[in-house]
């Protein structure tokens, strides 16, 4: 087997709880070794419930999970052998530190000598070498958050599951531990399948999104195709900021369309996901691929817009223009030298290229 | 910010903060003397007068029941303890005897000078103190009170000395050598007398330590009695409660709370009234013999004896204390998060390991809570023992019930409430030690 075969592979998943609504609907992904691929989605999206199947705590209700190659839907959950680092940790709070880490290898029995090295070993990793005496509660919420990450390491995992493992950080202890949780996937060449609602986070750690909506993957891709190359209006709008124009096909060609935005501005854009000529349209446009004061007919797409309000953010002033019908639409203006000077009512040009301007689905 | 333009940091106008500094009182400017405030009182002084208010609160709120507690529950708890060691009556009603008692050598026949203390002592006693030191006295050697009775009825008729073929006359255990001798048991105004009397010892005449005649034991039975039966009940209690309290901490709310119903309905429900239904299950005419013998699964003849029994004293106990384990385990399983068991399990271990090294550790606090509540309600029981308990069922507290309300021996009952007490202490040192009283938690 070489890197790219997969782990973990979910086929035609689908989870009922009460036998009316699908949590899952048909959900196919493979993860591969040595992978870190992120279940991204709101609340309800079904990624928790998915990573619960795959741990062994929820039954598929249709369908097979497969572990190297192994139908796993019939293996409970101790026997799997899958790491895994819980929403709130748990800690056994009865236990030191390092009896929580000596746990799995305690059931495994193994031997005293090589469960103190190997515990030893797994607190290191984690910076908490002179921590094992403690009882959980005497650390703090980033000590714990590494304990829990230790502990399912500790047993030498394939495979680690992280169900919103840095929800419960305050934000800057919260990046800190993503470059760690990082370095730990790339220095021991675990794969890692990770649960979070949190894009930034997502877009940090990951190899792979997954997005999660209504219980079906919206798109599947690394970050850099997700954020400049969304399939789905859905995805557009979750990760990242996305300005929208919506509006109806009028011209069909080829690789790009016309549109017809609300109020009668027609806007050229990438053709992506529409249906054809008369179809309604969602037009997805990153703020910061929007040009300000633009040299005239240098773009395909220049526009008059007016400056509703200005927010000033340090790096960026974030400036929302109506425009195109529209009065939601945000331009991030760079804080450099040579900026444009705006004040509130001012009327301006704004353009943008074709293919920055993604049309997709209503 | 409406109108801004962001063209030059430098035109930004200066952070209010940076200024202030140098301009804020300095509260701890001296470090050697006391700390003021502005204004110049002491910060102790200035913090006590802003918290008198909140002081004065908190005592008027925690007074009337500080009052309740004192004179319903210290007092006649004070006056319980007090009695169970107090021997004073008989130094009151008879101090010359006594004195004589001192100097008489305990084996050779009373001489003329007893009893003519005896004489002036009862002639100078109150008639009511002679009929209680006659109850007394009883308490140490049957046939006292009857002598004492006899005697202050006949005393009239002692016209002068010499007293002691009088007193013969009037009755002639007097000169039973035995009678002057057991005084020596009474004639301290502080004794332990009913303390020994609690498990099944006495003081001779000269105050040694012995044991009771062997027909007259039965506390030490009842002692033992009562530890089992509370450590069944406990253990019964132990056993059903679990599960229960398991299942309403994880089943959904709807149901959990039908369940608790379920749990707490005997609690609103007349204590003597659940006793009767158990009377009703258990007795030999009763539903379950009825229905043993109807399955044919029990002979007609054979019918069980769960009843007027240490059985029936057993069930009916648990079922009526099992809200108590209930409660606290349930309030302590409610704050384990499900996410524990799964961890465990993902760790590698079976659902049974996961259990017993995971789960069980943290409910105990419960179960200890559950247990030292059991145990303690059990061990004072008096209602269930006296309607169900029969012969064998009857418990100590049974026996002080006796002893306040027939035999009136308010010493002894004294003597055995004040044991329990102790033992309720030593139960609690002990769990203390064990598991930790910070730990416990009641729900």
């Amino acid at each position: 087997m070489n890197a790219h075969d997969p782990l973990v592979r979910f086929v035609n998943i689908q989870k009922s709880y009460d036998g009316e609504t699908l949590i899952v609907k048909d959900l196919n992904l493979s993860v591969a070794k040595g992978e870190f691929l992120t279940m991204l989605g709101p609340s309800g999206s079904g990624k928790t419930t998915c990573l619960m199947m795959l741990a062994g705590f929820e039954p598929a209700t249709h369908g097979e999970i497969y572990l190297e190659d192994q139908p796993i839907n019939r293996v409970p959950p101790h026997k799997r052998g899958i790491g895994m680092v819980f929403q709130n940790y748990a800690l056994f709070p009865h236990m030191t530190v390092a009896e929580n880490l000596a746990f799995p290898l305690d059931v495994r029995g193994m031997s005293k000598s090589e469960k103190m090295q190997r515990v030893k070993r797994a607190l290191d990793m984690v910076q908490l070498g002179e921590f094992g005496d403690r009882r959980p509660v005497q650390l703090s919420g980033g000590q714990q958050q590494r304990v829990a990450v230790a502990r399912s390491l500790v047993f030498d995992p394939a495979l680690v599951l992280m169900d919103e493992p840095l929800g419960a950080l305050d934000k800057n202890l919260r990046e800190q531990m993503q470059y760690e949780i990082k370095s730990i996937h790339e220095n021991l060449g675990i794969t890692v399948v990770y649960v979070t609602h949190d894009q930034s986070e997502a877009l940090t750690l990951s190899n792979r999104i997954a997005v999660f909506d209504d219980g079906v993957i919206q798109q599947c891709a690394p970050p850099d195709m997700l954020y400049e190359e969304p399939e789905n209006a859905f995805v557009a709008n979750f990760i990242g900021e996305n300005n929208r124009l919506m509006g109806t096909v009028a011209e069909d060609n080829g690789n790009t369309v016309k549109v017809n935005v609300n109020n009668g501005h027609v806007v050229e854009a990438k053709k992506v996901k529409v249906e054809g000529v008369g179809s309604p349209s969602t037009l997805s446009l990153r703020p910061e691929r929007v040009v300000v004061a633009p040299e005239p007919a240098s773009l395909p797409n220049i526009f008059l817009a007016k400056t509703e309000e200005l927010i000033y953010l340090g790096d960026h002033i974030r400036t929302r223009f109506s425009v195109c019908g529209t009065d939601d639409f945000v331009v991030k203006i760079p804080n450099s030298s040579v900026h444009v000077c705006l004040s509130e009512g001012d009327e301006v040009n704004v353009g943008w290229k074709v293919e920055d301007c993604r049309a997709l689905d209503a | 910010m409406a109108g801004l333009v962001f063209t030059d940091q430098s035109r930004l106008p200066p952070s209010p903060f940076l200024n202030n500094v140098s301009t804020m009182p300095t509260a701890s400017a001296n470090p050697a003397g006391p700390i003021l405030t502005v204004d110049g009182t002491p910060l102790k002084t200035s913090l006590e007068r802003s918290l008198k208010l909140s002081k004065l609160r908190a005592v008027g709120l925690v007074f009337p029941p500080l009052v309740f507690l004192i004179f319903l529950f210290v007092i006649p708890i004070g006056s319980l303890l007090t009695r169970s060691v107090d021997d004073s009556l008989s130094n009151k009603v008879l101090p010359r005897t006594l004195a004589a008692f001192e100097r008489w050598d305990k084996t050779s026949e009373p001489d003329e000078a007893m009893f003519e203390a005896l004489y002036l002592d009862m002639k100078a006693a109150e008639k009511l103190d002679l009929s209680k030191l006659g109850t007394r006295m009883n308490y140490e050697k049957s046939g006292w009170r009857s002598l004492v009775k006899i005697t202050t009825r006949g005393l009239k008729r002692i016209e002068g000395p010499p007293y002691k073929p009088a007193m013969l006359k009037l009755n002639k255990r007097w000169g039973d050598i035995a009678f002057w001798q057991s005084l020596g048991a009474m004639k301290d105004p502080v004794t332990f007398g009913y303390y020994l009397n609690a498990v099944d010892l006495k003081y001779d005449g000269n105050k040694n330590v012995m044991r009771v005649n062997k027909h007259r034991r039965i506390y030490q039975l009842l002692w033992w009695r009562t530890l089992l039966v509370s450590t069944i009940v406990t253990i019964g209690c132990l056993i059903l409660a679990y599960p229960v309290a398991h299942l309403l901490a994880t089943l959904p709310l709807r149901i959990s709370n039908l369940l608790m119903i379920c749990v707490l309905m005997p609690f609103w429900t007349s204590l003597l009234v659940r006793i009767v239904a158990w009377m009703i299950m258990l007795q030999q005419n009763g539903v379950i013999n009825d229905s043993l013998v109807s399955l044919g699964l029990l002979h007609d003849d054979n019918r069980l004896e769960m009843m007027y029994n240490f059985t029936g004293t057993v069930i009916v106990m648990i079922q009526i204390l099992l809200p108590f384990m209930i409660l606290p385990i349930y309030s302590v399983m409610k704050t384990i998060p499900p996410s524990y068991m799964k961890a465990a399990q993902n760790l590698g271990a079976t659902p049974a390991l996961a259990f017993l090294k995971v789960y069980l550790p943290q409910t105990i606090p419960g179960v200890g809570a559950g247990c030292i509540l059991v145990f303690i309600v059990a061990i004072g029981y008096y209602i269930t023992p006296e309607l169900v308990g029969g012969k064998d069922g009857r418990l100590i507290g049974n026996l002080i019930a006796h002893h306040m309300q027939h035999s009136l021996n308010w010493g002894l009952a004294a003597a055995m409430g004040a044991t329990l007490l102790a033992a309720i202490l030593i139960l609690y040192w002990v769990y203390d030690k064990l598991i930790g009283v910070d730990n416990m938690k009641m729900g």
